[in-house]
């Protein structure tokens, strides 16, 4: 059986490719990219004035399931990634229980295959129960199918764990992946430290808090020789550490969050909780030294950190709502229409940004529209122009900062291994 | 004004619409009787989520001036123990036909929500860190009593203000330095480092590193209250220390103008932020401390009657 997406324009920077032509599926995987009309099928679709990329892949994001299934489930979850052009997501381990065991993995990927709309990999924990003390059983994990190892909510602060869980996850070739913080600066900080904070009279997270994390990370990383991935990066100095540690030859990564990119500290003034994450938007010199750092390749990646939480536990005062904004249907949107449409980078930036460097941190499948690679593939419009209306979501979650905000580009259907996944 | 959260939002003229009205509260409290009709039929609620003598006090004693019915809602008391949102609490006060809640709450922005949930008004009594809105125009009264008595056009320009202590935490230090720079003053900040907010560029101040600077000519200096716990999370070594560096005493105070007016919000450390002496007025220069309480209750019933329709048949001052 074979099915022809036909007449789009098909941008693949894996290799290179942003022509008009055909994508032609043979049994879940990709046959070929031919010119337009040249191949024959059994079926077709006609996706004359579409984007045709591969499948979006968000290696941060927060299913909440097993345990918060009031904010996010794997099915609303994963509806809500395929609403935005994701074929596939890593989901972090800060479950109830954790993902600190084989069963937890085991139960994650037999959920994800029963009723999610997109793939899914489990992030394991690095330590039991997040708790910072004893190793996981990080190679059962492994085995079970976990892609990369976490402490994403609970970064680990004693140097000598960590120093001994990247030594162990070099020694299985796995990806350490690092919210970045030193929590002894950030104790009850609820924004970023500085002129905001102090204006609404709340205590600040400072910049450095994250930079020096980062700065920790990034020594171990030279030293075990453990793959690090420098989780959503919000400050200059991070940026910079990453710079250099890549010039250095430290096998070491990142991303940031659209949010980074096209908010600063000034969206939390009103006590708006839907501006509420950790790390906090920082200030504007942050925000464009962030799109710098997308420019010149020291960001590899762009990933959402979908953090869904009921409107009851964002309806509070400021300091006591938890951390964390949705993502996952607005992440292309608002790169689109405030990085691509406003000239900081190209379209092909954008899907390169969101494929082909995710998948290739943590050696996951796809990304690519490569023949052979499974058809996990993307259709845009992107000439679409809507209104992020959040009570529309397919997430089980409202808390968007990007509420009312008129976007440009919007997914119209994905295909995961070359089964539609309509919008 | 629909609310009162705090001074940065309010106009230069509703300050001064408040300031105004609260001298003529003033002539009330002047009476043998300290009572008018004015919010006959009324009620005022007071939600605190911290402990407080003066500002509470006032506010109670304000409303009960103007004949309003005044209930306190102490938190130790209320179903917020059995985990109640403060959103459903603003409701279930609207739901009780409450006229004006008096809130005062631990978290910044505590008032902000309170009014986002509800038309009744709202008047922060003090959140976090952020604002205490009605201590900052008592300061302002108090200031004009003494240093402008017959400015009714409450212009402070040319007066120089200086506050020392922990301005970091305190939501004092804020809305004076909205508060009075709107009315044309000078504010200057001053405390050791540890203590000063990252970012106070924000607003409309200047730091001062050295304590003998920052009372340069001042004419009113502002004593914070130190909280002892400061101490304990590392931001100071000793209250012994503080008091030498940093205390508001007869020496200190040399540098300031020869006629400076000395205020602190209370509740005070007496002898760590400010000396015996200076508190009581007898190191030569004006103690306001016992007027900032006297103006409090003017300020809060101004506060009720702009904010709180008064009844048909109430008096119109």
């Amino acid at each position: 059986m074979t099915f022809a997406l036909r007449n789009g324009r098909v941008l693949d920077p894996s290799q290179d490719l942003d022509e008009i032509a055909d994508v032609i599926v043979r049994d879940g995987r990709i046959e070929a990219i031919t010119p337009v009309g040249a191949h024959p099928s059994d079926h077709e679709e006609s996706a004359e004035g579409l984007l045709i990329t591969p499948g979006l892949i968000d290696i941060h994001v927060h299913l909440r399931e097993p345990g918060f299934e009031y904010k996010e489930d794997i099915e609303t979850g994963t509806a809500a990634a395929a609403a935005g052009g994701f074929t596939a997501v890593c989901c972090m381990p800060n479950t109830n229980p954790a993902i600190d065991s084989v069963s937890v993995v085991r139960h994650i990927i037999e959920r994800a295959e029963a009723v999610g709309v997109a793939r899914v990999y489990p992030i394991a924990s690095l330590t039991r129960a997040m708790e910072g003390g004893q190793l996981a059983e990080i190679a059962d994990m492994q085995a079970a199918g976990a892609c990369a190892v976490s402490d994403d909510a609970f970064p680990v602060q004693n140097a000598e764990t960590m120093r001994r869980g990247m030594e162990y996850c070099a020694q299985l070739g796995l990806t350490v992946m690092t919210h970045n913080e030193d929590q002894s600066l950030t104790k009850d900080g609820a924004m970023n430290e500085g002129r905001t904070a102090t204006l609404m009279g709340l205590p600040g997270i400072p910049a450095i808090a994250e930079d020096i994390g980062a700065a920790r990370n990034i020594i171990f990383a030279r030293l075990t020789g453990c793959r690090l991935h420098l989780l959503h990066i919000s400050t200059s100095g991070t940026a910079l550490h990453l710079q250099r540690a890549k010039a250095d030859g430290v096998p070491v990564t990142g991303e940031t969050a659209p949010h980074y990119l096209v908010l600063d500290e000034t969206a939390c003034e009103g006590y708006n909780t839907n501006a509420k994450m950790n790390p906090p938007l920082r200030r504007e010199a942050d925000r464009t030294a962030l799109i710098g750092a997308l420019q010149d390749h020291t960001i590899d990646a762009l990933a959402t950190d979908h953090a869904p939480h009921a409107v009851y536990e964002k309806e509070r005062e400021f300091d006591r709502a938890p951390f964390g904004i949705l993502g996952l249907e607005t992440a292309f949107a608002v790169g689109y229409t405030h990085l691509v449409q406003a000239g900081h980078i190209g379209l092909n930036d954008l899907i390169r940004l969101m494929s082909c460097a995710p998948a290739s941190i943590l050696g996951l499948p796809g990304g690519t529209l490569k023949p052979g690679a499974p058809a996990d593939i993307s259709v845009f419009d992107l000439t679409e122009c809507w209104t992020v209306r959040p009570e529309l979501f397919r997430s089980k979650s409202r808390n968007t900062p990007f509420a009312g905000w008129d976007l440009s580009g919007r997914c119209r259907y994905t295909l995961v291994g070359g089964r539609r996944i309509d919008v | 004004m629909d609310s009162l959260l705090g001074l940065r939002q309010t106009s230069a003229a509703d300050i001064r619409r408040i300031l105004s009205t609260a001298i003529s509260m003033r002539d009330v409290l002047e009476r043998s009787v300290k009572k008018v009709p004015t919010l006959r039929g009324r009620a005022v609620v007071t939600l605190f989520y911290e402990a407080s003598t003066r500002t509470r006090t006032s506010f109670e004693l304000a409303a009960k001036y103007m004949s309003a019915d005044a209930v306190n809602i102490s938190v130790a008391q209320s179903s917020v123990t059995k985990g109640e949102s403060l959103t459903d609490t603003i409701r279930t006060l609207e739901a009780v036909t409450a006229d004006c809640v008096i809130i005062r709450h631990p978290s910044a922005g505590a008032a902000h929500l309170a009014a986002s949930c509800t038309p009744v008004p709202i008047i922060n009594a003090g959140d976090g860190r952020h604002e205490h809105p009605t201590q900052g125009l008592l300061d302002a009264l108090t200031i004009r009593d003494v240093w402008r008595p017959d400015a009714t056009d409450w212009d402070l320009s040319g007066l120089i203000v200086t506050i020392v202590g922990d301005v970091a935490h305190s939501r004092v230090a804020r809305s004076n330095a909205w508060g009075l720079t709107k009315l044309g003053a000078t504010v200057r900040w001053c405390g050791p480092r540890t203590l000063i907010p990252a970012g106070a560029d924000g607003l409309p101040i200047t730091v001062y590193d050295r304590l003998s600077d920052a009372l340069d000519g001042a004419h009113v200096v502002m004593a914070l209250r130190l909280q002892t716990e400061r101490q304990e999370r590392g931001l100071l070594p000793s209250l012994r220390e503080y008091s030498r560096c940093w205390g508001i005493t007869a020496s200190s105070l040399r540098s300031a103008h020869p006629d400076a007016l000395v205020l602190h919000p209370g509740p005070m450390n007496r002898g760590v932020e400010i000396s015996p002496e200076v508190a009581d007025g007898r190191a030569g220069h004006r103690s306001g401390i016992g007027e900032q309480v006297r103006n409090g209750v003017a300020v809060r019933m101004a506060c009720l009657y702009l904010l709180i329709k008064p009844t048909a048949e109430g008096e119109t001052l």
